[in-house]
């Protein structure tokens, strides 16, 4: 397993992502409840916890989907709540759905051109963009083919190289390992470990393949109902009493 | 520098949209005058299908109201010339500016209260039907009683007042939707081309990827407006009269959407393909009938009906895009869209 985290107590990383008492309910559902959390600059973290915990809300909220009912989230230091998707995204911020949202009728290649749309200037210069991203994720034989006619792995992918092109600082992956067979997890895991060690891409993950989780982030941060209980590194948050009891189970590790 | 627009346009396509340019330039040298007219209605539906189809078929906002546009900049123009005596040419600026507003003040309502699809769509019906209401109680413009363009016979064309003969028109009309083809191509290949599909595809992905849902919503709005406009301006200046309850009603919104989506929505050559089966088609039927004396009132639109209902059922994704594939038009791997 990776060795866990090795951030030094007290370094000065900058937060470069930074949830402070944010809340949000729908019709009395709270849905998130006074969640803090930071992200430093470069880092990997997870963000874990059973079904219905919160997690994709609290994705939406930080990629301004909805708007917080309480609490603030910076961006590099840059308070986001309440701006737009798109503004959020021209900040330096790339997110893929859960549910992934492909443009069905547009080809891979296309799919990925608008992403890189964000990042520069012509059209010719994102299709070179593009070009480099599909051939990471592996899709260059599939780049003519229309994003509808890929199978649920490959969509995933696509989520991914289409959140990469708009040339984020920060990406939030809403489980992009799901339905992967482990060869191509550690495929997917191998490259967000390149991507953060040589770009500095930071990374903050909701994942339930733990084979991942473990082998990507330095820091995890567990939800349950909307709460968070427990944070830390792999290490400590597993061995977490409330973290086995509600969500890894007694023999998940 | 080579044209970057010819990027990626099959050879094969460009030769037989050139071909296809070429029979119709000319065929006014071997027409006669029953075919001209035809052939006007053609291209007609042709261009504003065109200026439909950018804004439904790319960007998928539902208009059931483009007969305001049409309405408005064929007005604008014409009272400009009959009133003052401006040439069409400077009044077809009016045109644009006044339909161009209209469309902005209908995606300025709907894209900043949310109301999308059918609910969009309806918003542009009621907007086409004040419009209808207000011209009919407008005396200035003749009211309900209609507001026409002074005729006479001309010895020669004139261009400038855009008054003449029908192939005047005709040619004017090519060089319309030529020029419409071609803005629509280049637009496809933009930014805005790529973000205009993307809101169609998924306006929740598209805003995530930075895209301004609101901005690039209200630009396809107002371009496809005052496209739709200039059309209005030809109508008014060929046909030379004007009756709010023809021009603006629902009827009109309805036909013009017709060659778009029997031709392919979402497509270049649709539109221009849907406008000739149509056109030719109806017009041949209507030839059959009062050939075996059955003149039936309204034929052409259960034909209308008829020919909407069989794409539906059996080309949903219209005519054009199966036989692009048969043509092997569709492209080389290296693109992707149908409509060469």
């Amino acid at each position: 397993m990776a060795s866990p985290a090795r951030i030094a107590p007290g370094a000065s990383v900058a937060a470069l992502l930074e949830i402070s008492g944010v809340s949000k309910s729908f019709s009395g559902l709270k849905a998130v409840q006074h969640v803090s959390f930071n992200v430093a600059e470069g880092e990997i973290v997870g963000l874990i916890g059973p079904n219905g915990a919160g997690k994709t809300t609290c994705f939406n909220l930080v990629a301004g989907v909805y708007r917080p009912d309480a609490g603030e989230i910076r961006l590099a230091g840059k308070r986001i709540d309440g701006w737009r998707p798109d503004q959020i995204c021209r900040a330096g911020l790339g997110r893929t759905f859960q549910l992934v949202k492909p443009f069905a009728g547009l080809s891979v290649m296309e799919n990925v051109v608008v992403g890189a749309l964000n990042q520069s200037p012509s059209v010719r210069a994102a299709k070179a963009i593009s070009a480099s991203i599909i051939e990471q994720l592996g899709l260059e034989a599939k780049r003519h083919e229309p994003a509808g006619a890929l199978t649920l792995p490959d969509r995933k992918r696509l989520e991914v190289a289409r959140a990469l092109a708009t040339g984020p600082r920060i990406l939030l992956l809403d489980e992009v390992m799901a339905g992967l067979r482990p060869t191509e997890t550690d495929r997917m895991v191998s490259l967000f470990k390149d991507l953060n060690a040589r770009l500095g891409l930071t990374i903050l993950m909701i994942e339930h393949v733990m084979r991942a989780v473990m082998a990507l982030s330095r820091h995890i941060v567990v939800l349950h109902h909307g709460q968070v209980i427990a944070a830390g590194t792999p290490a400590e948050v597993t061995r977490d009493p409330a973290v086995l009891e509600c969500y890894l189970g007694e023999d998940a590790l | 520098m080579s044209a970057r627009w010819l990027d990626d346009v099959p050879s094969r396509g460009l030769l037989l949209l050139l071909l296809l340019l070429a029979a119709l330039i000319l065929i006014p040298a071997f027409a006669n005058d029953y075919l001209i007219t035809v052939l006007i209605l053609i291209l007609y539906f042709a261009y504003v299908g065109q200026a439909w189809n950018l804004m439904m078929g790319l960007a998928g906002q539902l208009s059931l109201g483009h007969a305001l546009y049409i309405g408005l900049g064929a007005y604008a123009a014409a009272a400009l010339y009959v009133h003052f005596g401006i040439s069409p040419w400077i009044g077809l600026w009016a045109s644009l500016v006044i339909a161009a507003a209209a469309g902005g003040v209908i995606g300025f309502l709907a894209f900043r209260f949310g109301v999308a699809g059918v609910y969009f769509a309806i918003l542009t019906i009621a907007f086409a039907e004040f419009a209808r209401l207000a011209f009919d109680h407008w005396p200035w413009v003749g009211g309900s009683a209609g507001f026409f363009l002074p005729v006479a016979n001309y010895a020669r064309n004139d261009l400038l007042n855009l008054r003449g003969s029908p192939t005047m028109f005709y040619y004017l009309l090519l060089a319309m939707t030529a020029g419409a083809f071609l803005l629509c191509h280049v637009l496809l290949r933009s930014r805005a081309g790529y973000y205009w599909l993307a809101i169609r595809e998924s306006p929740d992905a598209a805003q995530a990827l930075g895209i301004n849902l609101f901005r690039y919503r209200m630009y396809v709005v107002v371009l496809s407006a005052a496209m739709t406009s200039l059309g209005g301006v030809v109508f008014a200046f060929y046909y030379n009269n004007l009756f709010p309850e023809q021009v603006f009603h629902i009827s009109r919104s309805i036909e013009l959407i017709l060659a778009p989506i029997i031709g392919g929505i979402g497509t270049l050559f649709g539109p221009i393909l849907g406008a000739f089966l149509l056109t030719a088609l109806a017009e041949g039927v209507g030839e059959v009938m009062r050939a075996i004396g059955l003149d039936v009132p309204g034929v052409k639109q259960i034909f209308y009906g008829f020919c909407l209902l069989v794409v539906v059922m059996f080309l949903p994704d219209g005519v054009w895009p199966p036989l692009a594939k048969a043509l092997r038009l569709d492209g080389k791997p290296s693109q992707d869209r149908s409509g060469c």
